[in-house]
């Protein structure tokens, strides 16, 4: 036997990393990462010329709305606006969760809440001015933008309101709202996670048609 | 003292028998998530930014119409435009095109298609409400408005 080192029969494979190189870089400079990701809407459905609109009156003050004009200015509740988006946020998470006169729903839906959620709504969701309960018909967000108002600032408001939604839904189940965004309906734990966090709080967004 | 004696046999250089099968691995990365582009977007595309993003689960149910000042701006104008496809078409075509998309799909499907709407943050709400209109009049009711994850300072 032969001491020392032994040499192995080798293929050559120098040139592997630069033939890798060049598929790697024609991959790099054709790619498009595909982002399929955004903010859903539903859409009223078409206006039924047959069908007499119904004239459902709700009190003002359970509506939240929040109007833009084509000079991107925000009109919140009947007040100039001028605060950042995260203070718009945090007004529509108090609106929803105020508790001002609440139906027998809203009563369950109060009790239902964890006890940090209804230490929140004692401080801040008693004002008897401000949305009824969170169920159905007794608080709506409503946002109306002008034809000349920026898309950018549209999709901000949009994201604003959905956000304290979610915010609402998951403090509800008890995750975060990265997590709740992430929650995957098609297994069957998170889909009844999600049912749970959803439910007497309808995501009520009114968006009006621009004049 | 101790006397170091430099160990001679040791070889100096670096091997690099690796290199190629971390190159593969980056290059298996971009192949699978690459998508190439069928449609040539004609429009400027600067997608906003948002944090409540979902995730569309199937997407054989999307259909995208893209929304922006031309990027030829001597050949269309500066006005913004919508373009489905590779053509611009103006607001009465839509009808006609979410029709067709809808053929494509199977007749449970039909009302579950998704439009997906990629417009330039430049663009004003006007033109946007418009395609909302006859989306509306086409029953496609769901929207995307397709934004990019803001990463939040």
């Amino acid at each position: 036997m032969p001491r020392g080192k032994k040499k192995l029969p080798e293929v050559s494979s120098g040139s592997m990393a630069d033939i890798a190189f060049l598929l790697l870089i024609f991959f790099l400079v054709t790619t498009t990462i595909a982002n399929d990701k955004g903010i859903l809407l539903r859409l009223p459905p078409p206006p039924d010329p047959l069908q007499e609109q119904l004239d459902i009156k709700i009190p003002d003050r359970n509506i939240f709305t929040i109007l833009a004009n084509s000079k991107d200015k925000l009109l919140v509740e009947g007040e100039p606006f001028e605060g950042s988006m995260d203070e718009l946020k945090e007004d529509v998470k108090k609106f929803i969760l105020n508790f001002g006169k609440p139906t027998p729903e809203g009563i369950e839906v109060y009790n239902s809440l964890p006890a940090q959620m209804k230490a929140y709504v004692n401080t801040n969701g008693r004002d008897p001015e401000s949305s009824d309960d969170p169920t159905s018909l007794k608080s709506i967000v409503s946002f109306k933008s002008a034809r000349g108002t920026s898309y950018d600032l549209y999709v901000g408001i949009l994201d604003a309101m959905n956000a304290a939604y979610n915010e609402v839904y998951a403090s509800r189940v008890g995750i975060t709202t990265e997590e709740w965004l992430s929650l995957d309906r098609s297994n069957n734990l998170q889909k009844e996670m999600y049912n749970r966090g959803r439910s007497g709080i309808p995501r009520a967004i009114s968006i009006a048609e621009p004049d | 003292m101790p006397k170091f004696k430099k160990n001679s046999n040791t070889s100096e250089d670096i091997p690099t028998a690796a290199l190629p099968d971390i190159i593969f691995m980056l290059l298996f990365f971009f192949m699978v998530t690459t998508v190439m582009r069928e449609t040539d977007i004609m429009v400027k595309q600067q997608i906003p930014r948002a944090t409540q993003l979902t995730k569309i689960e199937r997407k054989s149910l999307v259909s995208y119409i893209y929304v922006g000042e031309p990027k030829n701006v001597v050949l269309y104008g500066s006005e913004p435009k919508i373009q489905i496809n590779d053509v611009f078409i103006t607001e009465d075509d839509i009808v006609g095109f979410v029709n067709t998309e809808k053929d494509k799909l199977d007749e449970v499907e039909r009302d579950q298609i998704t439009m997906s709407m990629k417009v330039d943050v430049d663009v004003k709400m006007g033109i946007v409400s418009d395609v909302q209109q006859e989306l509306r009049k086409a029953n496609a009711l769901k929207i995307l408005y397709s934004t990019i994850k803001r990463v939040s300072e």
